[in-house]
């Protein structure tokens, strides 16, 4: 055995400096006057998580691998950590006024989130099976105790129990896949995966591997919650606090998608004929099954599960055409359209999720979707935000998700998925129905009482940032699209 | 100068439709911005008239000079063509013709339109027809020609529908449109030929080679047949369609429902033409075909007896005069039939005067009578309307073919052309022609003998309001009675006289072998008589029948009712159609209508699809049970089935 050097720690700078600010924030909750713990915690959080931005920044571009191997600095990562710290950030500064108002507003719910967004920043890095089940663990439990956190409700703790036991199921999924790969390889890092498969694409590999990559696949799947892995979604949006919601809705997401991608163009690059009929099926099935159950949905949380449902069938399109064998180009662009959507994505679904806390009468918060109608005369700057989302969500030019669909649709082209372009365009137009209705509800039906108000300042700025960047992203796409672009250049070299 | 003509109508259109829009924001302003509209159309009107005189006079001493190119417009494979004003000797005619009579109905528009709602719409529509018959009489290829053609189309659908609150009108108005798509249906086949026979659309090229051309063939529906033939007839059911001939002419009577400057200005003195212009236009072409001619001198000849027939019994005053249009339409075409040309065109033109002069001096007469359009209402007007009779008298006498008015000179030059064809078809359209101008006398005098003699028959309110019609209508009649009198006179000369062929230049084309006009001013005595002797016995018998014996017309009536009510009727053409083609037609859409698009395009598309969804949502929603021990079947369910299918497919 060959003395291991001490680890580069420089590199895992903004992952240490985030565990550290963790425990602190915890401390300064403990120490703080209880009346003012959870508002300082929450805003101290925020800090940590937008410094932890500028840290991953700081770190370094290009690529660079440090602790033997298993975890990895490059600018992809860079790119996903800053839209994940990005979308976690968000979701606290959504959370107070509706923990204030389910008094619930505890200082461990941001401690959480950050401890959750550590996991994702690990996943992100994650250059080891070992390394990235441990990612996803850390995130995982994180999760599971703020699904739960409004412990008094039933449906909270539904929600939380209902994740767990489904999330332990998945994780089991995903390590015996793992298992099965280095079972079958005699490795776990990821480069020396890559360098085994190298050119077995011809000769075939052993079928353990390929049983291995389908339940790692299947254990990605939960974590994005793409079909046949998606039951947990509907219920554990509708009954986790809203806040909560928008967090899963996002960040968790955005960390699965970062390592579906880096595992799968990475180490099991070579072997994509074993894998991308995979993902086309769960990216059909995901894109049909977000659109049609939507229809008949009442809760707008249990709407937004099935909407976010079928936007990861979308980011998926770009997956499967990175999987073209062959042409390092065409996958690149099935990469880079899959990077800028999940971009778009975030920012559609902290603007939706923002609008859907705003949705208060009389000092509770309302989940009827029906509830909205007449909005756009009651607060029409609200019902335009929403508005702006929902016609951005159901893909309409020039908004940004119009965008975002086109990227990853013609990734899909070029690397010849027709089929899979049809059924995603087919698909949305359908999905369009259930977007559009929430419009039309907002400014064609009688109006119902007004919501609360006054809408505070942390609440308006999201939703001007938000729907600014949806409306004019057309005009300026050029900043994200080199930043996707160079991320995609980095993992494939 | 030729720039200026065609364009002003078109700003004067512009400026009228912005302040159409504006009177729609600002009722109090209206008053202002209709004097406002009406003034700027008129002027831009009056302005464009000076200019066409002057380009007329250019082109009288000058001779044919070469187009004005504005700009390409087309330029795609060997498909090329520009804007371009062509500038000869027939155009210009045409723009000097259109853009005076026009001037005249714009002015006259101010008093007669003077109490409507709509004035600065309504002047706007005049100057944008304007434009579009400029463009169209000045064309340099078949395709602005279109572009004319169908502007006019347009322009004049919108003024029939102007009072687009009387159904009667909407209904004229659409059917205008319609029966002229079935012309420019014909129309658009001829310059689709054309442009396969001959690789162009651009007059000059056409007709340089339609004399190579002359024996080419083509094939149409599998047969074989002589090109030019072919293109002439196609585009001859244009004409057809836009100046009401046999067959395409239900739609005059019915467009009287517009405002009667408009039945003036359209129906009468341009738009109508415009079939014959083209005809002219393209003597090249059907120069170099018997048969097209001969079917141009048939259908000509047969609606000019026709029309004169139906126009002896109609009792609405404005319909008797669009008859009567109909009828001089025939005329001038059977004279371009017989390679006559210049004397269709000879006739176009004094026509343009005295029709327009009838239609606004009955236009006058109407306004006099508080808007009353049935003859058998008026009688015993010369009273109280004195100018407007005399008007009338003077368009009359012209239309007639009394010597010396304007009529006498050309339907004479027609009528012997006609003759001195000495063909089989020549004959039939001067013996035609010959009963057409005995009725056309006889109406012309049964119209001012019931409107303006004998008895009135109005009731007491109506005649308490009759006034003659202010300056502001009775001056641009006055100038239209000078061209009813003075243009036969004038004109002859150059254009079917000595300084004719001069005159014309290359702009009209006849074979050497086709002498018609050439012989036409030396047919017999008898022949260049008849015409005259025919129109004052049908004044005579007017008289006798209207005046001396009143009692006759009823008796005639009784006497010979199936005959009478056959022509009444207008010989059944709008019920022929009715059940030849609207009623199917109805029948057809409404079977697309609910059979096809409501039960198959529907049911199976939206309303199928949209069932379809609504259940496969209702399914997908009911997998959802909420159970944690379902969720996790379908998991393991899911990650089955994808090993399996790897196992079986794809390992």
């Amino acid at each position: 055995m060959t003395q291991l050097a001490f680890p580069d720690l420089t590199l895992a700078l903004p992952e240490i400096f985030l565990a550290a600010a963790a425990m602190v924030l915890l401390m300064l909750g403990v120490f703080s006057r209880e009346s003012a713990a959870a508002r300082t915690v929450s805003y101290a959080s925020i800090l940590v998580l937008l410094f932890t931005i500028v840290m991953v920044g700081l770190v370094t571009d290009g690529r660079a691998v440090t602790f033997g191997g298993t975890f990895i600095v490059d600018t992809f990562a860079v790119y996903m950590k800053a839209l994940v710290l990005l979308s976690a950030a968000a979701a606290i500064l959504m959370s107070r006024e509706y923990l204030e108002t389910n008094k619930i507003f505890r200082f461990e719910f941001p401690v959480l989130v950050v401890l959750a967004a550590l996991g994702m920043l690990m996943m992100i890095s994650a250059n080891d099976l070992i390394a990235l089940y441990l990612g996803i663990e850390l995130q995982s439990l994180s999760l599971y105790v703020i699904a739960s956190f409004q412990r008094d409700s039933s449906r909270s703790a539904e929600a939380g129990l209902k994740y767990f036991v489904l999330g332990a199921l998945a994780s089991g999924l995903l390590l015996y896949g793992m298992s099965l790969v280095y079972g079958f390889s005699g490795s776990t890092g990821f480069d020396a995966l890559a360098k085994l498969f190298h050119g077995d694409a011809e000769h075939g590999v052993p079928l353990g591997v390929t049983i291995g990559i389908v339940f790692i696949i299947a254990g990605l799947a939960f974590k994005v919650s793409a079909v046949p892995f998606h039951m947990w979604t509907p219920d554990v949006y509708e009954g986790a606090p809203t806040p909560v919601t928008a967090l899963f809705a996002v960040a968790p997401k955005i960390a699965a998608m970062a390592l579906f991608i880096r595992i799968m163009v990475g180490p099991f690059g070579d072997l994509s004929d074993q894998w991308q009929q995979v993902i086309i099926f769960i990216s059909v099935a995901s894109m049909l099954l977000g659109a049609f159950a939507a229809i008949n949905q009442t809760n707008i949380k249990r709407l937004m599960a099935y909407s976010s449902i079928g936007n990861m069938g979308y980011a998926l399109i770009g997956l499967a055409a990175a999987g073209h064998s062959g042409d390092a180009e065409i996958s690149a662009s099935g990469v880079e359209g899959m990077l800028v959507y999940l971009a778009i994505y975030m920012f559609m679904n902290i603007g939706t999720f923002a609008c859907i806390l705003l949705m208060r009468r009389q000092g509770r918060h309302v989940e009827d979707i029906s509830a909205l109608a007449g909005l756009g005369k009651s607060n029409p700057a609200l019902a335009l935000a929403l508005g702006i989302f929902m016609f951005s969500m159901a893909g309409i030019p020039p908004l940004a998700g119009f965008l975002g669909k086109l990227y990853v649709f013609q990734a899909a082209i070029r690397a010849e998925l027709f089929t899979l372009a049809i059924i995603g365009v087919l698909a949305s137009v359908v999905a369009a129905f259930y977007y559009l209705r929430i419009v039309k509800i907002m400014y064609f039906d009688a109006p119902e009482e007004e919501f609360d108000g006054p809408v505070s300042f942390e609440m308006k700025s999201i939703l001007v940032v938000s729907s600014i960047f949806i409306l004019f992203f057309i005009l300026l796409p050029v900043p994200l699209l080199d930043s996707a672009a160079a991320a995609t250049a980095s993992l494939f070299n | 100068m030729y720039l200026a003509a065609v364009f002003l109508p078109l700003i004067g259109a512009i400026i009228a439709g912005v302040l159409a829009f504006a009177k729609h924001g600002a009722e109090d302003r209206g008053p202002g911005l209709d004097r406002a509209a009406q003034w700027v159309t008129s002027g831009a009107m009056l302005l464009a008239a000076v200019a066409a005189i002057f380009a007329l006079m250019d082109i009288v001493s000058g001779g044919n000079t070469q187009a004005v190119e504005i700009f390409t417009w087309i330029d795609s494979g060997s498909l090329e063509f520009s804007w371009e004003l062509r500038s000869d000797t027939l155009s210009i005619v045409m723009v000097t013709m259109v853009t005076v009579v026009s001037s005249m109905i714009h002015v006259y528009s101010i008093g007669y339109m003077g109490h409507d709602p709509g004035i600065p719409r309504f002047m706007g529509y005049l100057s944008l027809f304007t434009f579009f018959m400029l463009m169209l009489v000045s064309a340099n290829n078949l395709v602005q020609l279109f572009f004319g053609w169908e502007g006019v189309g347009l322009a004049s659908y919108l003024l029939i529908g102007f009072w687009y609150d009387r159904p009667a009108a909407n209904a004229a108005a659409i059917k205008a449109f319609v029966v002229n798509r079935v012309g420019d249906f014909g129309f658009a086949l001829g310059i689709f030929a054309t442009f396969m026979l001959f690789d162009s659309v651009s007059f000059d090229t056409i007709f340089g080679l339609a004399g190579e051309k002359a024996g080419a063939t083509m094939q149409v529906f599998g047969g074989e047949f002589h090109a030019l033939t072919v293109i002439c007839l196609l585009l001859f059911v244009g004409a057809m369609g836009k100046s009401a001939q046999l067959g395409l002419h239900t739609w005059l009577p019915d467009a009287m429902e517009g405002p009667t400057p408009v039945s003036a200005l359209i129906h009468a003195a341009t738009m109508v033409t415009a079939g014959v212009f083209m005809v002219a236009r393209l003597s090249p072409l059907f120069e170099q075909s018997e048969i097209a001619l001969n079917v141009v001198v048939i259908v000509g000849a047969s609606t000019a007896i026709f029309a004169a027939t139906i126009g002896c019994v109609q009792n609405d005053i404005k319909r008797v005069i669009a008859y009567s249009t109909m009828s001089q339409l025939g005329y001038m075409f059977f004279a371009l039939g017989v390679s006559a040309y210049s004397a269709g065109m000879f006739h176009l033109i004094t026509h343009a005067f005295f029709k327009a002069l009838l239609f606004l001096g009955a236009g006058s007469v109407i306004h006099a009578m508080s808007d009353e359009q049935d003859m058998r209402k008026m009688g015993g007007l010369y009273k109280l309307i004195p100018v407007t009779y005399v008007l009338m008298w003077i368009g009359s006498l012209a239309l007639a073919g009394i010597w010396p008015f304007a009529g006498f000179f050309s339907k004479d030059i027609v009528l012997e052309a006609a003759f001195a064809a000495n063909t089989g078809v020549g004959q039939y359209a001067f013996w035609l022609g010959i009963v057409a101008a005995f009725l056309t006398a006889f109406y012309s005098w049964r119209l001012l003998i019931m409107t303006f003699h004998g008895t009135s028959r109005a009731d007491e309110v109506t005649l308490a309001h009759v006034h003659e019609s202010p300056k502001v209508m009775l001056i641009p009649l006055a100038v239209l009675a000078l061209g009813a009198i003075f243009a036969g006179f004038a004109l002859f000369t150059f254009f079917v006289g000595e300084a004719a062929p001069e005159f014309w230049g290359n702009s009209l084309f006849v074979l050497e072998s086709h002498k018609a006009l050439e012989d036409a001013h030396h047919v017999p005595l008898w022949v260049k008589f008849a015409p005259l002797v025919v129109g004052l016995a049908g004044i005579l018998l007017a008289y006798v029948m209207y005046m001396f014996a009143p009692d006759l017309p009823k008796a005639l009536a009784s006497g010979f009712a199936r005959t009478y009510r056959f022509v009444l009727n207008k010989w059944y053409f709008d019920e022929l159609y009715d059940i030849l083609f609207v009623r199917p037609a109805f029948v057809l859409g409404r079977g697309f209508w609910k059979s096809g698009d409501g039960d198959l395009i529907d049911g199976v598309g939206p309303d199928g699809i949209a069932a379809a969804v609504r259940d496969i949502a209702r399914r997908a929603g009911a997998v959802q049970s909420g159970y944690l021990y379902h969720y996790a079947f379908a998991m393991l369910l899911g990650i089955a089935g994808l090993v399996t299918w790897f196992l079986v497919v794809g390992g």
